[in-house]
């Protein structure tokens, strides 16, 4: 603020401000941000933003290592979803390769991402609650997120930061017990999820707390570039699983939940809605999982079978060349995107033939629409902020790359 | 429908000298622009092509060229669901290229980001101040010419399996 | 009925209608089962941290149920998650606020050494700012070994002698750290 800027009335006024510091360590950011607000009284007058306290350079990493080991660094960045990065960027590379997978990769996929998303807007959503004074929804549904990392541990043997799938399918194909455990989620979560919802949708001291707090208009919002789950709640019914269909979601029967008033209460109905939808894509796609080999054949980014790996020469040969990244890379860039947890995961990759990307960006969602957030808690609470702020979904590791 | 092909012919038709090369890589138009004309683009695109929504801006650096370090923009129609790609690039002395925040507020961080990253300065950008690193750093990090490695570590100095 | 195991009494005399014992034991068995952790969460191991705290793992078995987001409280300073440059003054001034006796876990390979993030902008293990006592490894670690290395912080906890934050050898540690000790030097 420049000193002579305002009239000596407002300047009087601008000396009864007080500065809260908020963060970056604090409890109710979810995350390490710090926002220094300056209060009038209770109200919020404005936030100055400072990000970055979890900067881990991942494009500068990206640049050093092959196709193969970046997958790792997907999942850390939204690790309330790591599945949906994985395959995000494995279906990147993919498109660079110019590789088009089997009906059954993009089942399994379909799958996993979907049920990545339900444990993604499950903590969004029982954190909302936290914040308002409700911390019973939250310990229930996190029994419930233990059984999708079940899952995931049943298929790729960890729980949060997956590392699913690889470049081209899956290393195996699902085991019996898999689609067992899946089938008795689906059939077990409904009943959670709306007792979830009874506990607080309709919740007199929840609505009071959440309706009209940190709303942002459909113009605001695409304006700011927000998407995912926050611009479905402001009215716009953009969604990447519809708009440019990947990994054939378009088999799929499901709807785009949409809001109307953009505020924290909006948001959480969206992402109650998008369980649901989840849900039945997650159904549909398990009834009818087609036949087919869980990978492609295509030697430049598919490793051998194990078991020849260790026993014979040329898979050996072959294993090494994927691994080192010394296999015939394409020159091009591609830009494709996903549906991740809190908004459209873009990967811009530039390859100049190498044996690593020459360049590689992540569109992280919530980076870009964190921006907009001094503007939606001016003139609220204090305690509306803490609010809107668990309501945007901001994971720190996203936002600051 | 809004073709790609017309969103090609509307802006050569328009800006015939700023469009140095357009390619198409992946399915999404992509255009060279010259930097001291990327603006203007951007606002006819926005304002006569529908495209409102800024998905993305990043750099890049290509330490050969004669322009080495570059900007990308995509940008994204809702209605017609069409994405182009738009690519400046900047000289590698006193890089400068005018800022997007007036058309697009999303821009103010992703700019910084750049700025952070490969120090393009963004003219009349509100804020412009690194983002992402801390303050006291004098170098721009996503330049190829640095390296990735935490200086400060002693315990990897190994003449045989060392990085 | 529930079955349940009571924490097993310290070496000691007893006698009928006595027990007798070192202060120091029954101050480590106390302390060590009402541990109060500042969880100084960043990143992805904050989110199994999460799982721990909540209903299927519940850290609140191991007397750690309050959990306490003041330094000013804190018995134990659980740094979870990556530390970047920019946060490593603030993970030492949380250290430096609080009160003795403290211990350090750091959880999580990035906390520990950097992990996979050998980078510019990443600290390379929490090691370079404060002490440390327990090292948790696994990227991130699950559940059950965060709670293990709880249990090895329980049993560091226990065994101290009450002379250990009084020794000059203590604040010797301190000082390489650059961090000023708070306990006063020559008592005891």
């Amino acid at each position: 603020m420049e000193p002579n800027k305002y009239s000596a009335e407002t300047e009087a006024i601008i000396k009864n401000y007080t500065t809260l510091n908020l963060g970056p360590t604090h409890p109710a950011t979810h995350g390490i941000f710090q926002n220094i607000l300056t209060m009038d009284g209770e109200i919020v007058v404005d936030a100055e933003q400072t990000v970055g306290y979890i900067h881990r350079a991942f494009e500068k990493i990206a640049e050093r290592r092959t196709w193969y080991q970046i997958t790792t660094l997907t999942d850390r960045l939204n690790y309330c979803s790591s599945p949906i990065n994985n395959i995000g960027y494995q279906l990147a590379v993919e498109k660079l390769f110019g590789v088009e997978t089997n009906k059954r990769i993009d089942y399994m996929r379909v799958i996993i991402m979907e049920l990545a998303r339900i444990a993604d807007h499950l903590i969004c959503n029982s954190v909302i609650g936290v914040d308002t004074g409700a911390l019973t929804g939250f310990l229930y549904v996190m029994q419930e997120r233990e059984k999708i990392y079940d899952i995931f541990e049943d298929i790729c043997g960890a729980r949060l930061t997956t590392n699913i799938g690889r470049l081209g399918g899956f290393e195996r194909d699902f085991a019996p017990e898999t689609i067992q455990k899946i089938k008795d989620f689906i059939k077990g979560y409904p009943k959670v999820l709306a007792e979830f919802e009874k506990l607080l949708m309709r919740n007199r001291i929840f609505m009071d707390r959440t309706i009209k707090v940190g709303p942002i208009s459909a113009e605001r919002a695409t304006a700011y570039g927000f998407s995912g789950p926050n611009l479905r709640a402001a009215g716009v019914d953009y969604d990447v699983r519809v708009s440019t269909p990947y990994s054939s979601y378009n088999d799929f029967d499901f709807i785009i939940p949409t809001g109307t008033q953009g505020d924290t209460y909006d948001r959480f109905c969206v992402r109650e809605a998008e369980m649901w939808e989840s849900l039945k894509i997650i159904k549909q796609a398990v009834d009818n999982l087609p036949e087919g080999k869980p990978y492609v054949d295509v030697p430049e980014i598919v490793l051998p079978p194990k078991e020849e790996v260790y026993s014979k020469m040329e898979p050996l040969i072959w294993h090494f060349k994927v691994v080192m990244g010394e296999v015939n890379t394409p020159v091009g860039e591609v830009y494709s995107a996903v549906e991740g947890g809190n908004g459209e995961l873009g990967f811009y990759i530039v390859s100049d033939g190498g044996r690593t990307p020459y360049r590689l960006h992540f569109r992280r969602p919530c980076f870009i629409y964190y921006q907009a957030y001094p503007e939606m808690i001016r003139g609220g609470m204090l305690s509306d902020a803490i609010i809107t702020m668990s309501s945007m979904n901001i994971i720190a590791g996203e936002l600051d790359a | 429908m809004l073709q790609k092909d017309d969103i090609i012919s509307k802006l050569k038709e328009t800006f015939a000298s700023a469009i140095l090369a357009v390619e198409d890589p992946d399915g999404i138009a992509t255009f060279t622009i010259a930097s001291e004309s990327i603006i203007p683009v951007t606002q006819f695109l926005r304002e006569q092509l529908g495209f409102n929504f800024l998905t993305d801006l990043c750099g890049i650096h290509y330490p050969d060229q004669e322009l080495p370090l570059g900007v990308i923009y995509h940008l994204h129609n809702f209605q017609e669901n069409v994405r182009v790609r738009l690519k400046a690039f900047v000289p590698g002395e006193n890089p400068s290229i005018a800022t997007a925040t007036d058309l697009f507020p999303a821009a103010n961080w992703m700019e910084r980001e750049t700025f952070d990253f490969y120090g393009i300065i963004f003219e009349g950008h509100p804020n412009l101040k690194r983002i992402l690193n801390v303050e006291y750093m004098d170098y721009y990090p996503m330049r190829k010419e640095y390296p990735l490695e935490d200086p400060t570590r002693h315990d990897k100095e190994d003449q045989f399996f060392g990085r | 009925m529930t079955t349940y195991t009571k924490v097993a009494p310290p070496e000691g005399f007893s006698a009928p209608g006595l027990f007798a014992t070192s202060f120091e034991k029954v101050l480590g068995l106390a302390r060590s089962y009402s541990i109060w952790p500042l969880p100084f969460a960043t990143s992805c191991c904050g989110i199994e941290f999460m799982a721990t705290v909540a209903s299927h793992y519940d850290l609140g078995r191991f007397g750690a149920e309050r959990l306490s987001y003041s330094p000013r409280q804190a018995d134990l300073l659980m740094v979870m998650g990556t530390i970047a440059k920019k946060m490593a003054p603030v993970v030492q001034q949380v250290y430096e606020q609080m009160a003795e006796p403290r211990w350090v876990m750091a959880v999580g390979a990035c906390a520990s050494s950097g992990g996979i993030f050998d980078t510019y902008s990443v600290l390379q293990g929490i090691d370079r700012i404060v002490p440390v006592d327990v090292y948790v490894p696994g990227c991130p670690p699950r559940p059950e070994q965060i709670l293990d290395g709880f249990m090895k912080v329980q049993e560091l906890v226990k065994n101290e002698s009450l002379r250990k934050r009084y020794s000059p050898e203590y604040r010797e540690m301190l000082e390489r750290f650059s961090i000023t000790p708070i306990t006063p030097a020559g008592q005891h």
